[in-house]
C-alpha cells in the first residue's frame, strides 16, 4: 500500500516531491475519512496550484492531538468534472468554493458554488461582484433587507442579504470580495524580504502579530532558522498583547451595539494602554514593524517588563470591575443571552475555528493542539463556553483576557538572556512549509511553496474569518434583524482577511 | 402664552442637557448644552436634498410634523394660566395632533422605499399604538378625578392630598416619562446614538431626510420632549403662585433630563421584541391609576 499522506509538525517544511499525489477519488476518500465524525481533527488549508495544465490540489488536516498535520495532493485537469468533498463534508464548501472560482474545476455536487472574492486572474470573467447569484425568494410575505456594501460605522465594506419575516430573519447570506487586494500574488511580486513582512502587517489590520508570526515562521522554516528563546518570547508576548488589546476593544464595541455608555466608554480607555504599551516598544501602536524574520529587533527589556506590570496592574482592577458591572446588568445579559447561538453540530460541521469554535464547546486552539513559540512551556488550557451564543462569546473574551494577563506575568517574571542569533539564510529549494498560529480571531494558516532556485512560487493565506463568517450567517438565524449588529460584533471577523 | 414661552425655553436645553449628562457619566468633557441648537441652526441654513425615488408625500411630511407639535404646544397649559388654545378634551386633541404628524413621518419613510426605513416605519407604528392606550387611560382617569375635560380644567384643580394620590402621583408622572421616552425614541425603547441602521427606530425613518426638512423634524423633537416634560410639571404645580411655579417648572424639566441622560448612561437598551411588552406595561400601570381614581371616588360597590 502506498503512503497515503505525509505527517509533518507545524513550522516545519518538507520536500514539495514527498507530499504524496493521489488519484481523486483516493485523494477524497482518504481527507473525507480523516475528518469523519471526528473533533480530533479539522481541515486546515485545501487549495490548488497551477502545475504546468493542471491544478496540483493540496490539502492540508491537522490532527489536534497528535499535533500532527497530514498533507496529501492530487492533480486534475481545470476541465475536469469531479465530485465534492462538501457533498461528504460541509467544512471544505469555502475552499471548494475558492478552487472553482481561481481554475474553473467543475464539481458536479457542490450544494453552494458561488464566487469567493473575485480575484483577478480568475477562470470564469463573466462572474463580477455585480452579478453574484443571490439566493432569493418569490413570496408575498416574506421581505427582503440589503445591508451594506458601504457599513454603518465605515469599518470595511461587505454585503448582507437578509430575508426576513418581520422581524425574524429567516436566512442571511454575505456577499464579500470588495475588499481583494491580490494579496497572495504580491507575497512573490515582491522579491524584498522587508517588502514581504510589510505585506503579511497589512492582511488584516487588526492581527498584525498573529498574520506576521504567521509569515515568519514559515519563512524561517523554509530557511531552516532556528528561533531563539528571545525571539520566541517578543512574539508570545506580542501575541498576547493583541490579544488583550482586541478582545477588550471588542467588549468595548459590544456596549456600544446594546447602548450601554458605561461598557462603552470604559472598555474603550482600558484598551488603550494596552496599545500604547506597544508604541513605547516598537513605535507603532498596532505592532507594525515589531516582528521580522530572523531577528528580535525590539528586545524586550527589563525596563519594558516593570513598564507592562504596571500597566497591567491597573488595567487589571478596572478590567475586573467594569466586568462585574457588565455580567451584573440584566438589560445587558438580556440582550446577550441566548442571541445569535451557534449550536456545537453546525460549527463541526463548518469547520468553525478559533473563539466561534471554543464557544460552541469545540476545543479546538493551535496554541494547545500544535503550539509554537514559547506556548509548549505554558501548556495552555484553552478556555471553552458551550452555548454558542453572544454572552458565551463575550465571556470567552473576558475569561482569554484574563488568562492572558497570567500569561504574560508568568513570562515577565524571567526575561530571556541575549544569546547570539545567526543569519537567516537563504530559502530552501523545492520545499512546502506550512505555519499555524492562533492569532485573537483564531488560528491562522500560512502555506508557502518555493521553486528549483529557492524562490517563492506560491503563497496561500488562510484567516480564521475564511470559516467563520459562515458561523456568522448561521447565528442569526430566527433571531430579531435588529439583534444582528451584536451578533456580527460578537464574532468581529475580517472582510480584508478573507478576501485577501 | 406663559406655556409656550417656558416650553420653548426648556426646549432649548433639554437635548443639550442630556447629551451632557451622559458625557459626565462617562468621564468625558463632552459638547456645550447649546449644540442641539447650533446643529438646528446649521441645517436651517442648508438646502434639502430629494432622492429621485420619493414623491411629494416627502417633502410635506417634515412640515406637518413640525407643525403638528406646533398645534399640539398650543393646548398645554401652565399652571393657572391655561394654553393658547383650551376647549373641551383638549387632551385628545393634544394627542391625535401629534399621532398625526407621526402618521406623516411613518408615510414619509415608506415613500423613501428603503428597507430600512420601512421596518423603522413598522416599529415606530406599532410602539405608538401601543402606547395609545396608556395616555388616554391615564388621562381619562384624571379628567374622572378632577371633573373637568380639559388640561388646563384637569390640571388646574387636581389637589394632591391623601395618600393614594400620592401614589397616584408618582405612577402619573412614571407613566408620563415613560410615554415621553417612546414618543421621543429614546432609549430604554430606542438608542438615539447608535450608527446601526438595523436596530434604530426613529433615526433609521430620518435616514434619507436632509438640511431644513433634517433641522424641522430635530426641532420639532427637542419641542416635543418639553412638551412632556411639562405635563409632568402640570402635575405638581396645580394653582401655586408663579413665583414658585416657574422654578418649579425649570427644575422639573432638569431634573427630567438629567434623569433621561442617567438612564441611557447605566443601562442597555431593550431588545427589539421586549419593547412592546414593556409599552403594554404602561397601559397596565394606567388601569392602576384608573382603579386608584375609582377608590377615591368611592366609585366601588
Amino acid at each position: 500500500m502506498i503512503m497515503q499522506t505525509i505527517t509533518i509538525k507545524n513550522n516545519q517544511s518538507v520536500p514539495l516531491a514527498s507530499i504524496p499525489e493521489l488519484g481523486y477519488g483516493q485523494f477524497m476518500e482518504v481527507n473525507t475519512e480523516l475528518l469523519a465524525d471526528t473533533l480530533d481533527r479539522h481541515c486546515v488549508n485545501y487549495y490548488g496550484i497551477v502545475d504546468g495544465k493542471h491544478v496540483k490540489l493540496i490539502c492540508c488536516i491537522a490532527d489536534d492531538v497528535k499535533h500532527l498535520i497530514h498533507l496529501s495532493s492530487c492533480k486534475v485537469l481545470p476541465t475536469d468534472v469531479v465530485p465534492s468533498f462538501t457533498a461528504k463534508l460541509l467544512c471544505f464548501e469555502k475552499f471548494e468554493r475558492e478552487i472553482y472560482e481561481n481554475f474553473g474545476l467543475n464539481y458536479s455536487d457542490h450544494p453552494w458554488l458561488k464566487p469567493v472574492r473575485y480575484p483577478f486572474d480568475r477562470a470564469d470573467k463573466q462572474s463580477t461582484i455585480a452579478n453574484y447569484p443571490f439566493y432569493t425568494i418569490n413570496s408575498e410575505e416574506l421581505h427582503e433587507v440589503g445591508v451594506g456594501p458601504i457599513h454603518a460605522g465605515v469599518v470595511e465594506p461587505g454585503h448582507f442579504r437578509f430575508i426576513c419575516n418581520g422581524e425574524q430573519i429567516l436566512h442571511l447570506e454575505i456577499q464579500l470580495g470588495y475588499q481583494h487586494r491580490g494579496i497572495e500574488k504580491l507575497f512573490l511580486e515582491k522579491p524584498e524580504l522587508s517588502q514581504r513582512v510589510t505585506l503579511a502587517e497589512n492582511i488584516a489590520g487588526d492581527t498584525v502579530v498573529g498574520h506576521t508570526t504567521a509569515f515568519v515562521q514559515t519563512l524561517e522554516s523554509l530557511c531552516g532558522f532556528q528561533t531563539t528563546r528571545e525571539i520566541d518570547y517578543s512574539r508570545t508576548i506580542a501575541l498576547e498583547l493583541e490579544r488583550i488589546a482586541v478582545h477588550t476593544g471588542d467588549l468595548s464595541a459590544l456596549c456600544t451595539d446594546i447602548a450601554y455608555q458605561l461598557g462603552s466608554s470604559v472598555f474603550g480607555r482600558l484598551r488603550t494602554p494596552i496599545i500604547n504599551f506597544m508604541q513605547e516598544w516598537c513605535g507603532n501602536r498596532l505592532s507594525k514593524g515589531l516582528i521580522r524574520p530572523g531577528s528580535d529587533r525590539f528586545p524586550f527589556t527589563t525596563e519594558l517588563a516593570d513598564r507592562l506590570v504596571q500597566i497591567l496592574d491597573s488595567f487589571e482592577l478596572d478590567f475586573v470591575e467594569m466586568n462585574a458591572q457588565l455580567f451584573s446588568l440584566p438589560s445587558a445579559l438580556s440582550r446577550f443571552e441566548r442571541t445569535g447561538v451557534v449550536s456545537q453540530e453546525d460549527a463541526t460541521a463548518i469547520g468553525a475555528v478559533g473563539m466561534a469554535a471554543r464557544t460552541s464547546g469545540i476545543m479546538r486552539d493551535i496554541r494547545t493542539s500544535h503550539p509554537h513559540s514559547l506556548y509548549p512551556e505554558l501548556q495552555h488550557e484553552a478556555k471553552v463556553k458551550r452555548h454558542g451564543d453572544v454572552y458565551s462569546r463575550v465571556q470567552l473574551r473576558k475569561n482569554e483576557v484574563m488568562q492572558s494577563i497570567e500569561y504574560l506575568r508568568k513570562l515577565i517574571a524571567e526575561l530571556p538572556v541575549n544569546h547570539e542569533i545567526s543569519e537567516l539564510s537563504s530559502l530552501g529549494e523545492n520545499l512546502f512549509a506550512l505555519s499555524l498560529v492562533e492569532g485573537w480571531r483564531g488560528e491562522i494558516c500560512h502555506c508557502a511553496i518555493t521553486g528549483t532556485k529557492g524562490e517563492l512560487i506560491h503563497y496561500k493565506i488562510k484567516d480564521p474569518s475564511f470559516h467563520n463568517w459562515m458561523a456568522l450567517a448561521l447565528s442569526v438565524r430566527n433571531n430579531e434583524i435588529s439583534d444582528f449588529p451584536i451578533c456580527n460584533k460578537s464574532f468581529n471577523l475580517s472582510y480584508c482577511g478573507h478576501d485577501l | 402664552m406663559l406655556s409656550i414661552l417656558l416650553n420653548l425655553i426648556a426646549a432649548l436645553f433639554f437635548t443639550g442637557i442630556v447629551i451632557r449628562t451622559k458625557s459626565k457619566a462617562s468621564g468625558r468633557k463632552g459638547p456645550g448644552i447649546m449644540q442641539p441648537i447650533r446643529d438646528v441652526y446649521r441645517l436651517f441654513r442648508k438646502g434639502s436634498v430629494y432622492s429621485e425615488t420619493t414623491s411629494f408625500i416627502f417633502q410635506l411630511a417634515p412640515t406637518v410634523y413640525f407643525a403638528s407639535v406646533v398645534m399640539a404646544m398650543l393646548v398645554v397649559p401652565f399652571g393657572k394660566s391655561p394654553g393658547v388654545l383650551s376647549f373641551y378634551g383638549d387632551f385628545i386633541f393634544f394627542a391625535y395632533v401629534l399621532a398625526l404628524g407621526k402618521f406623516f413621518s411613518i408615510i414619509s419613510a415608506l415613500d423613501t422605499g428603503s428597507s430600512f426605513e420601512g421596518m423603522g416605519a413598522s416599529r415606530e407604528a406599532l410602539y405608538s399604538m401601543f402606547a395609545e392606550p396608556a395616555f388616554f387611560i391615564l388621562m381619562g382617569s384624571l379628567a374622572l378625578l378632577s371633573g373637568h375635560t380639559s388640561f388646563q380644567g384637569i390640571f388646574a384643580s387636581l389637589h394632591i392630598g391623601s395618600q393614594i394620590s400620592y401614589a397616584l402621583a408618582a405612577l402619573a408622572t412614571f407613566v408620563l416619562l415613560m410615554i415621553a421616552m417612546i414618543e421621543n425614541s429614546r432609549m430604554p425603547i430606542d438608542d438615539p446614538k447608535t450608527h446601526l441602521e438595523l436596530t434604530m427606530v426613529h433615526e433609521v425613518m430620518i435616514l434619507d431626510n436632509s438640511g431644513f426638512d433634517l433641522g424641522l423634524i430635530l426641532t420639532a423633537g427637542y419641542l416635543k420632549f418639553a412638551l412632556y416634560g411639562a405635563l409632568i410639571v402640570n402635575l405638581f404645580i396645580g394653582v401655586i403662585p408663579y413665583q414658585y411655579a416657574i422654578p418649579a417648572f425649570f427644575a422639573i424639566q432638569f431634573l427630567m433630563a438629567v434623569a433621561i441622560g442617567l438612564i441611557e448612561s447605566f443601562m442597555a437598551r431593550f431588545r427589539m421584541s421586549h419593547n412592546p411588552q414593556f409599552i403594554v406595561v404602561l397601559t397596565s400601570v394606567s388601569l392602576l391609576i384608573f382603579f386608584g381614581v375609582l377608590l377615591i371616588l368611592q366609585k366601588f360597590v
